[in-house]
């Protein structure tokens, strides 16, 4: 008797209810915004009636090429900005742990910085700094005699050239994450290799195998990041030129502001089933073949 | 450990690394700073080279008083917004995270499953807007405080539940012996142990809801609701030629975070990798 | 217990209390503020000169201008924020299909019975109405839609005043081998992408003369009409025989408009209202500017596109003093006194849909060139004013014609669907 009733007596010090303003902030703003849009991607929406259409938005958004190019934009988008991020955070990571390097301090704020900044900013800044004519991104290339682009002009270019500028904004996020990975390989790793290898041989045989669960947590944040994206995109392109830069939530809000509610909200549900078809595999298989060190 | 050494490929090294991370990473914000300082003739040439008179302080100036000082009103509701939602946060988040982490049943697997999806999923927007209408919260702070709370409170309350799991259990269990409410355990205990996830969490989605565009885009339009980074986006479809003003508005919105950034670099940072640990 | 009441209470009231500090307004005493929605650019610069008149003569009143961006991002702040309530308390928009689509029986005043309304022309009335409701006061003059262009180059070059597209594409190549851009581009604002296509309407519906009517009856379409479908080939041409100037696709309104003010381009295909741009900016090049209407196939069908004013509404969200003040504006602009006040700030770029009203003698060429195709009978309204219908998207179509990612034909077809998005989002009969 004694014993269990200390137990339940002390399930009381963790009362249910301190769940209560989370939840019901959660579900108020979130849950339920997110199950109706099930129901309203199904009909023709003026925000005060809804008409029920069947699939009608469903195949509007597919089978025009001008707004189901988001969609395959999007995955270019974030398949490229994490692989890309996660490619080149991993040896600036190496580098800024390394014994040989001096003021790490500083350049580890350097490459953070660009996280902290608006986006809005960083869009702006880039958008002219990639102008075709005067802007400084070609006129040190035509100085330097290099072949310059119309970066954001150029309908063939614009995507990649966002990709660049969101890479260049978030590879700091990165980088700390491989380090945090990289400074937790305990020493002895390291010393093993010592005598029967050179750099590379730590750099392909410890630390990549020991910084996995860095490179999972980079891959699937910077993937789901890279569907949800959207500041970037409208404030250096706005989709264009044309179509030639939407991305799938930049679709979305074009198609709110043009009063197509209906059809905006079935944007918005693909991308809610893109994101869960393409993330919880990744999140599953990761989970799997985490390491512990 | 091995005597430094000073060879020539370390030097070289270390040239190369200034270089090549200077030229990257802080000749656009030099670039800002020069645009700022300029005329408005002189920075439609868009060159990277210095101002022939620096009229730094006079464009900062001209972009604060633009629109009867609507840089003010944009600045306050931004603090009102992060100031706000980051305290909900909090409290809604750590003892969430309390209950959660400590009962660990069917019930807080399924709580924490819920806030799960948070992280995953990207809001709905155009229904969000109608529940706001229908609440009578659309286009109001308190509506986009709410939003706020609901979409980065799912990130706070892993970071506190990983925190919690560090604080022993046994301390709660003695003060519940002793005769302390659930509360007071909380605010009396728990509150002071979690201090670092806090400070942690509030850093982070500070930044993140100050700079927050798209949220109030959407969910907070109209002039007496500007916030920070919408300055910058109405500033652009009107004057897209004074690039000077522009950049100076750029620099305005961005004095915030550079503080934040200076003050609390490494609660920031691991912030950032507290995305590494799984909920 | 107490405890847990009481903090239960802070978690429930602190949110309250932000709720209620966003409520609390101040009451201000003294003069009526008024919210003045506009798009930024020319029509900025009327409507402050309208404004600042309007405010002269009454001190009573203060017009505070809140801006927003021209072309289909600002249609659809206008849209959003009268949907969501949220309009301004006036504002200047366009006439014809675009208020149409704001569906104005719902959502704005309806000003038929007004005194002031008494001197409007019948013409200009057609196109803000919806059944019996009139909807709108027009702020200055009507519009020419076509070519605007460098008339020292024109000089300088020997060009004559092309009347045929085959003139107009043999005097471009003879202005890109003189080194001068042809045609200016500037798509980095979407909208001014869209004239080759919709200032082409004179020579539309010089060959099909019924086209508006079966177009919002849905039995005509761009894609299958070769008449129609020009204007996206011109577009195209335009783009294939680089005609625009390097860097076109990012280049916006402005830079477009200091290229042609300083010669650097020759032809700029634009609305007349951005004269009034010009003459703000660059004041001594805006006499150097003339206006042709945009060719097509036939010299003896050349007429132009007229653009009917743009028009001041105000949405049924204001009421009480606010809107007795916004409809003392509303009489001021249309009356003799608001009219000679705002041609002293701004020239006219057009004809008056006002009776009464006539244009001053020292009007600027471009303005006497649009003048004389009215006067000769050979103009046309453009198809937005004579028709409800028209696609959102329009602009990013005709961007990516002229960028060369689209050809002319699927550019239409695609145009044609999203026109049919829109009437069935509107419901209109017969889609």
């Amino acid at each position: 008797m004694g014993k269990k009733s200390i137990h339940r007596s002390l399930q009381a010090a963790y009362p249910n209810w301190f769940y209560l303003p989370g939840v019901l902030t959660f579900v108020v703003f979130f849950i339920i915004p997110t199950v109706s849009a099930f129901y309203f991607s199904l009909t023709r929406w003026t925000l005060f009636e809804a008409t029920f259409i069947g699939f009608e938005n469903y195949v509007a958004f597919l089978s025009d090429p001008m707004l189901s190019i988001g969609l395959k934009n999007s995955l270019i988008y974030a398949f490229l900005t994490s692989a890309t991020k996660t490619i080149l955070a991993l040896p600036l990571a190496v580098l800024l742990t390394s014994e040989i390097l001096r003021f790490k301090g500083f350049y580890r704020s350097v490459v953070f910085f660009p996280v902290l900044v608006s986006t809005i900013a960083v869009g702006i800044t880039f958008s002219i700094l990639m102008q075709p004519n005067k802007g400084v991104i070609n006129v040190a290339l035509r100085a330097l005699h290099l072949p310059h682009f119309d970066w954001l002009g150029d309908p063939r270019l614009a995507l990649y050239s966002v990709i660049f500028v969101d890479v260049w904004k978030g590879i700091g996020i990165a980088t700390v994450i491989y380090m945090a990975g990289i400074l937790a390989i305990p020493q002895d790793y390291f010393d093993a290799t010592k005598l029967d290898g050179g750099f590379w041989i730590r750099f392909r045989h410890v630390i990549i195998p020991l910084v996995r669960n860095s490179t999972f947590t980079i891959i699937l944040l910077s993937f789901m990041g890279g569907l949800r994206t959207f500041d970037i995109v409208w404030a250096m392109t706005g989709g264009g030129p044309g179509f030639a830069s939407d991305i799938l939530t930049s679709v979305i809000y074009k198609q709110y502001q043009a009063g197509f509610y209906g059809l905006s909200t079935a944007g918005n549900v693909i991308l809610f089933v893109l994101v869960t078809v393409l993330v919880l595999p990744l999140r599953t298989f990761f989970s799997s073949r985490e390491i512990e060190l | 450990m091995k005597p430094k050494k000073c060879s020539l490929a370390t030097l070289a090294v270390n040239i190369l690394v200034f270089v090549v991370l200077t030229i990257i990473f802080i000749v656009p914000f030099i670039y800002i700073l020069l645009m700022a300082s300029k005329s408005s003739k002189e920075a439609a040439l868009l060159a990277f080279s210095l101002p022939a008179k620096n009229l730094f302080i006079r464009n900062l100036m001209d972009v604060i008083a633009y629109g009867n000082f609507r840089m003010f009103r944009a600045l306050i509701n931004s603090t009102v917004l992060t100031v706000a939602s980051v305290a909900l946060i909090v409290v809604f988040g750590s003892l969430f995270a309390f209950v959660a982490q400590r009962k660990n049943d069917r019930v807080a697997s399924l709580a924490m499953g819920l806030l799960l999806i948070g992280l995953m999923i990207p809001p709905a927007v155009v229904p969000t807007v109608f529940w706001l209408q229908k609440l009578k919260i659309y286009k109001t702070m308190f509506g986009m405080v709410m939003i706020d709370v609901a979409l980065f409170m799912s990130f706070a309350t892993m970071i506190f539940r990983t925190s919690m799991a560090g604080i022993p259990r046994d301390l709660d269990e003695a003060s519940f012996i002793d005769g302390a409410t659930p509360l007071r355990i909380f605010f009396s205990v728990i509150l002071p142990l979690l201090r670092p996830a806090i400070v942690t969490v509030v850093v982070t989605s500070s930044v993140n809801i100050f700079n927050d565009f798209v949220g109030p885009l959407y969910f907070l339009p109209g002039a007496k609701n500007i916030t920070a980074p919408l300055t910058l986006y109405s500033f652009i479809s009107q004057f897209s030629t004074q690039w000077n003003l522009l950049f100076a508005n750029v620099v305005v919105i961005s004095i915030i975070p550079l503080i934040i950034f200076i003050f609390f670099q490494n609660q920031l940072v691991s912030g950032m990798m507290g995305g590494a640990i799984k909920g | 217990m107490a405890k847990k009441v009481l903090v239960l209470l802070v978690i429930v009231l602190l949110p309250l209390a932000i709720f209620a500090a966003g409520q609390a307004e101040v009451k201000k005493a003294g003069p009526i503020t008024l919210t003045y929605l506009v798009a930024s650019g020319s029509d900025q610069i009327q409507a402050r000169a309208a404004a600042d008149g309007f405010m002269a003569r009454n001190p009573d009143i203060r017009i505070e201008l809140e801006l927003r961006p021209g072309g289909g991002d600002g249609d659809n702040i206008v849209k959003t924020r009268l949907a969501t309530k949220e309009m301004t308390d006036f504002f200047y928009y366009n006439a014809g299909s675009l208020l149409q689509a704001l569906n104005p029986n719902e959502t704005l005043v309806d000003l038929a019975n007004e005194p002031f309304m008494d001197v409007i022309d019948d013409a200009f009335k057609t196109t803000v109405a919806q059944g019996n409701s009139v909807f709108g006061t027009p702020n200055q003059t009507a519009m020419g839609g076509g070519i605007l262009y460098n008339k020292r180059v024109y000089e300088r070059l020997g060009l004559s005043i092309p009347k045929t597209w085959a003139e107009f594409a043999a005097n471009n190549e003879k202005i890109k081998r003189a080194g001068i851009t042809p045609v200016i581009a500037t798509y980095g604002d979407t909208w001014t992408s869209q004239l080759f296509v919709l200032a082409d309407y004179y020579n539309v519906q010089a060959q099909i003369p019924d086209f508006a009517d079966r177009y919002t009856a849905n039995q005509i379409k761009y894609a299958s009409t070769p008449a129609a479908l020009k204007g996206f080939e011109y577009l195209k041409e335009g783009y294939d025989k680089g005609w625009y100037q390097s860097g076109f696709a990012t280049a916006k309104y402005d830079q477009g408009l200091e290229m042609l003010a300083k010669g650097e381009g020759a032809h700029y295909p634009m609305l007349s209202m951005a004269l009034a741009n010009i003459d703000a900016n660059w004041p001594e090049t805006v006499e150097d500017i003339g206006f042709f209407a945009q060719p097509g196939e036939d010299a003896s069908k050349n007429g132009a596109t007229i653009w009917m004013l743009s028009a001041n509404y105000i949405p049924k969200t204001t009421t009480g003093e606010k809107l007795e003040a916004v409809k003392r504006f509303l009489a001021y602009t249309v009356s003799p006194e608001g009219i000679s006040d705002m041609n002293k700030a701004v020239p006219p770029a057009g004809p008056y849909l006002i009776k009464g009203a006539k244009l001053p003698d020292d009007v600027l060429p471009a303005v006497q060139d649009i003048a004389r195709y009215i006067d000769a009978g050979n103009s046309a309204p453009a198809l937005e004013f004579v028709s409800p219908v028209k696609g959102p998207r329009l602009e990013q179509f005709c961007v990516a014609v002229g960028t060369g990612q689209m050809s002319p034909l699927e550019a239409a077809a695609n145009y044609d669907r999203d026109v049919t998005n829109q009437s069935k989002q509107l419901g209109l009969p017969g889609w």
